[in-house]
């Protein structure tokens, strides 16, 4: 075990834990039980304080990270917690499975994924990620091991699925790939110049598009300009694969943002020209064309660190989830506030869920209209922002995603998350991280 | 589909792996790996990394039979057209290793028939820490033995059998010049420095290339006790080790800027560095 700075990816806080690496799987709850409490890391891709201990212990078991078996027949895939996305999408993908749902970073673990119960852009047709598991096996902090799925323990599979590493520690996972036709994408680019003709066009999509997502130019005033991306799996046997850089350029990465900037680069002065030359940019590729999956699903996994752009006072994300009913009203005023603040984003996503909730306790995928904006930290100015747009998802009847959270207040947690009381039942007394003694008390 | 098939039928010991060529060096892709230490965290890696590049047989060569077969399983999952296979083997006692290395590179062997595509990476090593070894001259003798002597009787094994192909082993940075921290273990890692160059010198001009990694601090399940700011990823690690090693470098520094920092730490005049504390 070692005392190490850890900051999320939001970077907001950069203080002391103690890390204990668990290294096998016979011996995580004894490690568990000399170490408690704390709560396991994976790759620090949640935003905000869900997978942060300050002064506390982090369970690192990212080096058990191998796969256990894949069944060719029925593509169900048993491995252990710490195996990268990436790496499934990389060793499958040329034998026709992928993951059935995947976030936009393809840089978290499998126990990561199951934590947060994350989406993707295909929320509507195939749910999230817990949807695709089949079992998962638990070491609590007692040493008791659990082991559950959807008709096995399904009490501990809902609080599981989407809760933050608080039920146990995740050492193994069966999950079910999708088969595809290989790792290609036949992808369309759309211009929208308000949020109307959004909707239209997405619900256009969502009946014959597996992938739907747009990003939206949240510094323009007036007209909500944007870019719809949508997209279906493709067989292309002409085409060779992109250079094997999975081999080595995988590991080595793209480019990586070197240091953190003095200050953020994303600011009032470089944000209307970022967005600009960015919608330019897209409109350029308007039309189909046949992608990897790579660039479509994970286009920032290109640019390694791209959260020190922020600079050394890190970022908050705010992403929603607002019923369909009041979603359109409830995106304007949030989009209205935003402008009026100044503080602007460049990373503004916007897209409609499918019409079924998650299955987690604690998930957040839910029907209606999902919006994500970014916004560089400047203090208390940003603090206040965020207060404001909080208050208009609460009245939406809405819900913040805990995975980017790092200052919602409990009463919005508990109105977006009614199953919040039933989750407790479940958690294990000795898993605690800084975003649960916030929200759940303890 | 297309992609994994066609890379893992390279033709023998012709480096056309694609992966090979598309780094742009000269260097061969193996067909054929043998790794000794294979549940090393770097040595997992640098063989994920061979098969994914087109080596079509791995034989893993271990103290521990279940962690052997637990990396087998995972490359079997990924690789599902590699052969890969395991042994159970004494490590350090040199009739072991003379046995070991006749079966898989003597006459008649698959290694033999591989060629100039057969590469072996020799990658144990214990880091007992300093103060343990310092305090027991049994544990330095151990440490000596696991991490110098047995490693370079391996190399030397298999300079005498091998005729055509690479043999890798793994050294440190801090066999580059012995500090109070951990001169044993890098006093240990110098003898297999000194042991590569003869071997080098030796084979000059012959099919068989000899190549020392120098490894700088890694994050690995055997560092995980020190402060992580600094240690390198072993994913990345292993990128440069693989590289460098299909490349038939002589030395391999990784990650490369360890080549500086050692070339400034080597050159310090003793009565200067003497009064450094790191």
């Amino acid at each position: 075990m070692s005392r190490q700075k850890v900051s999320s990816w939001g970077r907001l806080s950069d203080a002391e834990h103690t890390v204990v690496p668990i290294t096998s799987v016979e011996g995580a709850g004894a490690v568990l039980a000399a170490t408690a409490p704390g709560i396991a890391r994976g790759m620090e891709r949640s935003y905000g304080d869900a997978a942060l201990n300050p002064g506390g212990t982090l369970w690192d078991a990212r080096s058990l990270n191998r796969f256990l078996a894949f069944d060719e027949e029925t593509g169900i895939l048993r491995c252990e917690p710490g195996v990268l996305l990436r790496d499934i999408q990389q060793t499958f993908s040329g034998r026709g499975w992928m993951l059935a749902v995947t976030p936009g970073t393809s840089v978290v673990t499998v126990a990561g994924a199951i934590a947060n119960d994350v989406h993707g852009k295909n929320h509507a047709t195939r749910g999230t990620f817990a949807d695709h598991v089949q079992s998962i096996t638990l070491v609590r902090t007692d040493g008791s091991v659990i082991t559950c799925g959807p008709s096995l323990e399904r009490e501990w599979f809902e609080a599981t699925c989407g809760g933050l590493g608080l039920t146990g520690l995740i050492v193994e996972a069966s999950i079910r790939l999708k088969r595809v036709p290989g790792p290609w994408l036949l992808a369309e680019n759309i211009a929208y110049q308000s949020l109307a003709e959004f909707f239209t066009l997405s619900d256009e999509s969502e009946a014959e598009f597996e992938h739907v997502v747009s990003w939206i130019d949240i510094t323009t005033d007036g007209g909500r300009r944007g870019i719809l991306s949508r997209a279906n799996p493709t067989p292309s046997p002409h085409r060779p694969l992109p250079s094997n850089a999975t081999v080595l350029g995988g590991v080595r990465g793209g480019p990586t943002v070197p240091f953190v900037p003095p200050f953020s680069l994303v600011n009032k002065a470089t944000l209307p020209a970022l967005n600009r030359a960015y919608y330019r940019m897209q409109r350029l590729s308007l039309g189909s064309s046949v992608v990897h999956y790579k660039p479509f699903f994970y286009p920032l996994d290109a640019i390694q660190e791209w959260n020190r752009a922020y600079g050394p006072r890190g970022f908050f994300q705010h992403q929603c989830v607002l019923p369909r009913s009041v979603g359109a009203e409830a995106v304007a005023e949030i989009l209205g506030h935003v402008a009026a603040s100044g503080q602007g984003s460049f990373l503004g996503v916007l897209k409609t869920m499918g019409d079924r909730s998650a299955l987690g306790m604690l998930s957040y995928a839910r029907p209606g209209v999902n919006l994500t904006i970014d916004f560089p930290n400047l203090g208390n100015s940003t603090l206040r922002l965020l207060t404001r747009l909080d208050s208009v998802v609460e009245q939406a009847g809405g819900r913040l995603y805990l995975a980017k959270d790092a200052r919602m207040p409990v009463s919005l947690f508990q109105a977006g998350y009614p199953r919040w009381q039933e989750f407790l039942q479940y958690k294990d007394p000795g898993m605690s991280s800084e975003m649960s003694r916030r929200l759940l008390g303890s | 589909m297309s992609g994994i098939v066609s890379r893992v039928t390279g033709s023998k010991g012709s480096g056309s792996g694609s992966g090979a060529s598309s780094r742009g060096n000269s260097g061969t892709w193996p067909t054929d790996v043998v790794v000794i230490g294979a549940t090393s965290a770097i040595a997992e890696q640098c063989t994920r990394l061979w098969l994914e590049g087109g080596a079509s047989t791995a034989l893993l060569i271990g103290r521990d039979e279940a962690r052997l077969a637990a990396i087998a399983t995972d490359l079997g999952v990924r690789f599902p057209s590699a052969a890969v296979t395991t042994l159970v083997a004494d490590l350090v006692s040199p009739a072991s290793i003379a046995s070991v290395v006749a079966d898989f590179a003597g006459p008649g062997s698959a290694g033999a028939a591989a060629g100039a595509g057969l590469t072996v990476l020799v990658a144990h090593g214990s880091m007992t820490e300093q103060e343990v070894s310092q305090a027991s001259l049994v544990e330095a003798a151990s440490v000596l033995e696991v991490t110098g002597v047995s490693p370079s009787l391996w190399i030397e094994a298999a300079a005498d059998t091998m005729t055509a192909g690479t043999i890798a082993v793994i050294g440190s940075v801090a066999g580059d010049r012995g500090r109070k921290k951990n001169y044993i273990y890098g006093a240990a890692k110098a003898l297999i420095e000194a042991m590569a160059e003869g071997l080098q010198h030796r084979l000059a001009g012959s099919a068989l290339r000899v190549v020392l990694v120098k490894p700088g601090p890694t994050a690995t399940p055997m560092t995980a006790s020190m402060p992580q700011k600094g240690l390198a990823p072993v994913e990345a690690v292993a990128g440069e080790i693989v590289a460098g090693v299909n490349a038939g470098r002589a030395v391999v520094y990784a990650p490369l800027k360890w080549m500086l920092i050692m070339g400034v730490v080597r050159n310090i005049p003793s009565p200067v560095f003497n009064k450094l504390d790191f």
